[in-house]
């Protein structure tokens, strides 16, 4: 051990009068992080799974995002449309995801459409999305070779396909999709949850979109 | 940062003197509070919430060395590093070296209070290295020299007109030479410019809202997604955490969470909330290829086990002060020193000793609205309490006021003649007039009545002697 890491836990141990954490208080908390204990829990998302579905989509339109739901053959055509709409370009970013590959995006003719990481450039993006969730509106990603992070970070314009499937009630859910795909000791890199478009209430507390992420974010939920 | 809190009353008259901050105060009655209060009645579970986040925070400080050294192990195990630094100056050290390490010129910097506490970027511009804000709030007040008033907002001392001429001012060797009006160009402002930052800098650096024992994972979580860029684009991101930001799982994480961002700004969820977990993987197209958590401890662990120890449980959301009468009229500058609030007149003491910042503690009503409000129940009137009674004990305060105390305490427990002085000085008071309910100056008080009006008795003599008159009589139980 250390030098530096020996005085800072002997100088914890000394402070709460006792050695190297033992006996049943060690149990116990081994225990607690090999079967974590729920906390209370909020009741407004412990729904059926279509109304699970309307309230993500009520509270992601309060936190500023916009939504679409469609079926899975007219998720490109959405996706187009909305460029269109916002007179957006339509040309994106992609997350190289096989997930995404599901979609007919050759049918969109005007489309142009670049896998990879996110670039400075970058004006739109188009990811998938581990998880949804109801009880704020939350997207969640799980970075990895089908998810660059910068994708959710650096064009002006975030689109995410995510499946009405992938929608839980709260962050529990999450963990434990996350610890199920890919093991309590094998977190992907990055995690991220995102709440509607970048903000920030630095000037006088008012909230400005687009601080430093993207400024706008369509969620387009996918009925199977 | 170097500490002013000893000039703290001078402080305080600068403050209350202060036009633009008085502007700027007065929002934060309309602004987070009602924000916090609005967002609490939403969520039924609220209370349960914060007494769960009261319970794992208790938990993980009873536990600290074992989550520590559980968060080591699982960091470890995925190729990222871990530092410990018992002190500031070895924080310093740990983080220029690693800087040094990979030819850092700039760092990108996401808004971090214990950064603030170790005076980081002090350090950093004296070895060359140049630490760029990227929270707007840090950034504006980087390039006015200022330190922040406010752990969450850092800049809510200033108005938007403020912020206007300092960008017209930093900004127009860059090209933006229009003054802008509209906030939301302001904003627009500081990402272009602080975009190709992002891009350029070679080590990112951010603290952690919580660090997680059980998947080795740092927690950060904010508005803008300036630390999602810090710990994205550079090649190497480091985390600064403090001791007491370890929590066993992740679902202790979402209670936390669930009353973080309630008490701070009153929004269901910031907009980022990012685990972090190790450096980039195999296959990853973006990431940083390394991953360090500096852990600093600073006096913390001298705390554990003392009557203070609530103090730790603090998850930095800013709502003592956003609900503190004497934040709301002074700001955050006037407490002189990296945390202000009622929360820094409890931890400033004791980061930084109860000689230079006695006085924070005496700076309270006792009103309690800042217990009241805390998402991890911090006794922080009680704690504050404790501090005066550390300042008398060690004879710190002026004389006149130990005088004084020793001889009220002195009638208290003489109550006889306790009845006869009070009726005295009653009928003295009445001599100076009552007719306006209060005075503004008095002999032997000027004091007291140079800043505000003594209150004057109210007719019919001293409540004894009102009690007897009206037949009052003691109830014994």
């Amino acid at each position: 051990m250390s030098d530096a890491k020996a005085r800072i836990l002997n100088g914890i141990r000394r402070s709460l009068h006792r050695g190297e954490l033992a006996g049943a208080s060690r149990e116990a908390a081994k225990a607690r992080l090999a079967s974590p204990p729920q906390g209370p829990a909020v009741a407004r998302a412990r729904l059926p799974q279509a109304e699970k579905v309307a309230l993500f989509c009520q509270w992601a339109e309060t936190n500023n995002a916009t939504v679409a739901r469609v079926t899975a053959a007219d998720v490109p055509g959405e996706v187009a449309s909305f460029l269109a709409r916002n007179n957006l370009p339509a040309q994106a970013a992609v997350a190289p995801s096989p997930e995404l590959e599901r979609y007919d995006w050759p049918s969109q003719k005007m489309l142009s459409l670049r896998r990879g990481a996110g670039q400075g450039t970058d004006q739109v993006s188009i990811t998938g999305a581990f998880a949804g969730i109801a009880e704020t509106g939350t997207i969640v990603t799980a970075s990895g070779p089908d998810h660059p992070v910068t994708l959710n970070l650096l064009p002006d314009t975030h689109v995410v396909i995510l499946r009405e499937d992938d929608i839980v009630s709260g962050y529990e859910d999450v963990w434990a999709r996350l610890r199920q795909r890919y093991g309590k000791d094998r977190m992907p890199r990055t995690v991220n949850t995102l709440t509607g478009p970048s903000r920030t209430g630095d000037i006088e507390q008012a909230m400005e979109l687009g601080a430093h992420g993207p400024r706008r974010m369509h969620i387009v939920v996918v009925r199977e | 940062m170097q500490s002013t809190a000893h000039d703290f009353k001078d402080n305080v008259s600068e403050a209350l003197a202060d036009p633009n901050l008085q502007d700027s105060l007065a929002m934060l009655k309309v602004g987070f509070s009602e924000r916090r209060r609005q967002a609490a009645a939403r969520l039924p579970e609220f209370e349960a919430l914060r007494d769960a986040a009261r319970d794992i925070k208790n938990h993980a400080l009873a536990n600290l060395d074992f989550y520590l050294e559980e968060f080591e192990r699982k960091v470890l195990a995925l190729g990222g590093h871990v530092h410990w630094a018992p002190t500031a100056e070895d924080a310093r050290r740990i983080i220029a070296d690693l800087c040094k390490s990979v030819g850092a010129r700039t760092v990108a910097k996401s808004k971090s209070m214990v950064a603030e506490e170790i005076a980081l970027n002090e350090h950093l511009e004296k070895i060359g290295i140049a630490p760029i804000e990227t929270d707007l709030g840090e950034y504006i007040i980087q390039l006015r020299h200022e330190p922040p008033s406010h752990i969450i907002a850092p800049a809510v001392h200033l108005t938007k007109d403020q912020v206007a001429d300092t960008f017209l001012e930093h900004h127009s060797p860059l090209g933006f030479t229009k003054r802008l009006t509209e906030r939301n160009d302001l904003v627009a402002e500081a990402r272009y410019v602080l975009r190709q930052k992002f891009l350029d800098a070679d080590v990112g650096l951010t603290g952690a809202n919580f660090l997680v024992a059980e998947t080795g994972s740092s927690m950060l979580v904010t508005n803008e997604g300036n630390a999602d860029l810090s710990n994205t684009l550079p090649k190497m991101h480091i985390v600064l955490a403090s001791i007491e930001k370890v929590i066993p799982t992740l679902e202790d994480a979402a209670i936390l969470l669930r009353v973080l961002a309630r008490s701070a700004t009153g929004q269901e969820s910031s907009a980022y909330t990012t685990l972090n977990t190790g450096p980039r993987r195999d296959g990853d197209l973006d990431g940083p290829s390394a991953y360090h958590v500096v852990i600093l401890d600073n006096g913390r662990s001298s705390v554990l086990g003392t009557e203070m120890q609530d103090m730790l449980r603090c998850i930095r959301c800013g709502a003592c002060m956003n609900h503190c009468p004497v934040y709301g009229a002074i700001g955050g500058h006037a407490y002189g020193w990296v945390y202000p609030g009622p929360i820094g007149a409890v931890l400033t003491p004791q980061l930084i000793g109860v000689e230079e910042a006695g006085n924070l503690p005496n700076a309270s009503t006792f009103c309690g609205r800042c217990e009241s409000v805390c998402p991890v129940r911090i006794p922080l009137p009680g704690l504050m309490r404790h501090w005066r009674e550390r300042e008398f004990e060690r004879h710190l305060q002026p004389k006149a006021v130990r005088q004084g105390l020793a001889l009220w305490s002195f009638l208290a427990r003489h109550p006889k003649l306790y009845r006869r002085l009070t009726g005295l000085a009653n009928r003295l008071l009445a001599l100076f007039g009552r007719a306006n309910g209060r005075y503004g100056s008095l002999p032997l008080a000027g004091g007291w009545t140079r800043y505000r009006d003594f209150p004057a008795p109210p007719p019919g003599g001293t409540f004894h002697q009102q009690w007897a008159r009206h037949g009052g009589s003691r109830i014994r139980p």
